[in-house]
């Protein structure tokens, strides 16, 4: 969930600041040519040069990535959780791309290896959550091996009920906790 | 006779030794409601137990109270204590309503023992229903309450007793779980697990002497196997992927787990040291909660292979599962009563989660509870109360509910929360 935030967060600065650019580039259409580099930014603004294009609309190229971009916020590959509706581990639309990204970057180092954390909300019965992870888990690995992953690249455990990132007693909570979450081997 | 007596201690001390003592020993239980006709009893203080540390007619009374069966009837102020059936005055014990009465005698015995005797006498015709003697150190006597409340209740009752088994469940506090046993009055609890990583499904072994459980402290679920005897512990199932619901087959010799090792959740027997594993179930959805007949020819089990968990039943040599529940859309962890002719579940209506039985013959459900978040039930091995976890006011604790639904227990820790609760057996030979 941090991390979300933080892309979040790290995509609104960026949009931010590309907004602003635009407008205190003071007369630059008109009739000043003087290159703005930043200068007229006010002090207090963070001096973040502006970039490319927030996360989702990123191009995923051909060239392959290194571990550095698991850990990247602007990369969807620093992205790791799969929620999921009430009493299903059906991969939404939403969240297929995060998936593929996921799956390219396996194909691509085919080194890496993974484990798939399935999470259920809290309510029903322990062992039967436990299997719900797990499906929901499988599920998420299913997709990656349609997408030439190797079998030996992923493993899916579940924790069931057990482990719930969100302790209170409401959809809120018990939403964040319908989830699959990627972790890479080493981390 | 006396090497039996040898064993037995040298079995207990080694219990004892093997397990420490949890940080808070006691549950505390509340009893809500009482059975159609309570037998009317009085337990009159035994002669010299006030000598003793523990005052077994207080753990006598209070075990026979909390089934629920039994009106305790005021047995103080008397002038002298009856230690013989000669010495008691029955038209006193009539007149304070009572139709039972237990009297008793303690006295130390040389090397370091007591005998603890007592007779159960019925008022109306003065006449004695039953009486034992025991020669017991120190250390046995609250067990020895425990045995002679036992007693009572079967010669009252009909039914086997169950005051001195014990109890297992999970106690969690904060970040901390701990995997204790404590007698069935909630008394002595001993940790036989405390993990940073949750615990869950405990199982005893038919002969009381293991727990069969799941732990997470190596990052997934895994099945160990625990003496509760030695402290040593064996993994019974590691594979790839998860490993959980341990059921113990009635011979001790096999347990039911589920595994997904093959792809999804599915049931699997194997040995108790985790060889010859086979497959028991064969199906692309989940089944879980594993659970042996008494016979041990049964698995009864959750499944959701028609579309939503519903609990079906499969010979032990494998074929094809016969589905048993047909109400509503969501009916999990189904466990045989000890007479084989019913089964305690779950079953989930609207938000709420109550404890049903079903009788197999009839197919007739019972629901037993109507107000709550409950889970985990587990019969007493006498079959006449069911032990569950619920939640009250947002704290996990356990309680138990009469299979006719009459009388009502909760047990609650003093601090934490307490879930996954079985009930061990009946230790046969003490």
């Amino acid at each position: 969930m941090r991390k979300l935030i933080f892309s979040m967060v790290a995509l609104l600065v960026l949009a931010g600041c590309a907004s602003q650019d635009a407008k205190e580039q003071p007369g630059a259409a008109v009739e000043d040519r003087k290159p703005v580099s930043g200068e007229v930014k006010p002090a207090a603004k963070p001096a973040t040069a502006p970039k490319a294009s927030p996360v989702e609309s990123k191009p995923i190229g051909s060239q392959p990535l290194g571990a550095a971009a698991l850990k990247d916020p602007n990369n969807i590959l620093s992205k790791r959780s799969i929620f999921y509706d009430y009493d299903s581990a059906v991969v939404k639309d939403e969240f297929k791309p995060l998936v593929t990204a996921h799956a390219r970057y396996l194909t691509q180092n085919r080194a890496a290896r993974m484990v798939i954390q399935g999470n259920t909300d809290e309510r029903g019965s322990r062992e039967y959550n436990l299997a719900l992870g797990q499906r929901r888990a499988d599920s998420v690995k299913q997709m990656m091996l349609l997408l030439g992953v190797q079998e030996s690249q992923v493993e899916t455990v579940s924790f069931g009920e057990e482990k719930p990132r969100a302790a209170g007693k409401d959809e809120a909570s018990f939403s964040e906790n319908r989830r699959s979450d990627i972790v890479y081997a080493g981390e | 006779m006396k090497k039996h007596k040898l064993f037995r201690i040298v079995l207990l001390a080694l219990l004892w030794l093997s397990l420490t003592p949890a940080a808070h020993s006691q549950l505390r239980i509340e009893i809500i409601g009482g059975g159609a006709n309570q037998v009317p009893i009085a337990i009159a203080p035994f002669r010299a137990e006030a000598s003793l540390p523990q005052q077994v007619t207080n753990i006598i009374a209070a075990d026979l109270h909390r089934s629920g069966l039994f009106k305790i009837v005021d047995s103080g102020g008397l002038t002298s204590v009856p230690a013989e059936p000669a010495d008691v005055q029955f038209p006193m014990w009539t007149a304070r309503g009572a139709e039972a009465l237990a009297i008793g005698v303690v006295s130390p015995l040389p090397n370091g023992y007591w005998d603890v005797r007592f007779r159960l006498l019925d008022v109306l015709k003065q006449t004695q229903l039953t009486g034992f003697a025991y020669q017991v150190t120190q250390q046995q006597l609250r067990n020895t309450a425990h045995k002679i409340a036992d007693a009572i209740y079967a010669q009252l009752t009909g039914d086997i007793g169950v005051f001195s088994t014990r109890i297992t469940y999970v106690a969690k506090q904060g970040a901390r779980f701990e995997l204790q046993i404590a007698d069935a009055d909630g008394y002595g609890a001993q940790t036989v697990l405390a993990s940073n990583e949750p615990i869950i499904s405990p199982a005893w072994s038919p002969d009381g002497t293991r727990l069969a459980y799941v732990s997470f402290e190596r990052k997934k679920p895994i099945v160990y196997i625990q003496s509760l005897l030695t402290g040593n512990r064996t993994v019974a199932a590691n594979f790839k992927g998860s490993n959980s619901a341990p059921a113990w087959s009635p011979d001790g010799k096999r347990l039911a787990v589920v595994l997904t090792k093959d792809g999804n959740s599915q049931i699997y027997l194997i040995n108790a040291d985790g060889g010859n594993v086979t497959r028991l179930t064969n199906t692309s959805t989940i089944d879980t909660e594993p659970n042996f007949s008494p016979d041990g020819q049964w698995v009864i089990f959750t499944s959701d292979r028609g579309g939503s968990p519903q609990i079906y039943r499969v010979p032990v040599t494998g074929g094809a599962p016969e589905r048993l529940t047909f109400e509503g859309s969501y009916n999990v962890t189904p466990r045989y009563a000890p007479d084989g002719k019913s089964f305690v579940f779950v079953q989930r209506n609207g938000g709420r989660f109550n404890v049903a039985t079903q009788d197999f013959v009839s197919r007739q459900l019972q629901l037993l509870t109507d107000d709550g978040i409950d889970e985990s039930p587990s019969f007493a091995p006498n079959g006449r109360t069911i032990l569950y976890a619920t939640v009250v006011k947002g704290r996990g604790i356990l309680a138990a509910v009469s299979s006719d639904g009459r009388v009502r227990q909760r047990f609650s820790a003093e601090i934490g929360d307490v879930r996954e609760p079985a009930w061990g057996p009946i230790l046969k030979g003490q």
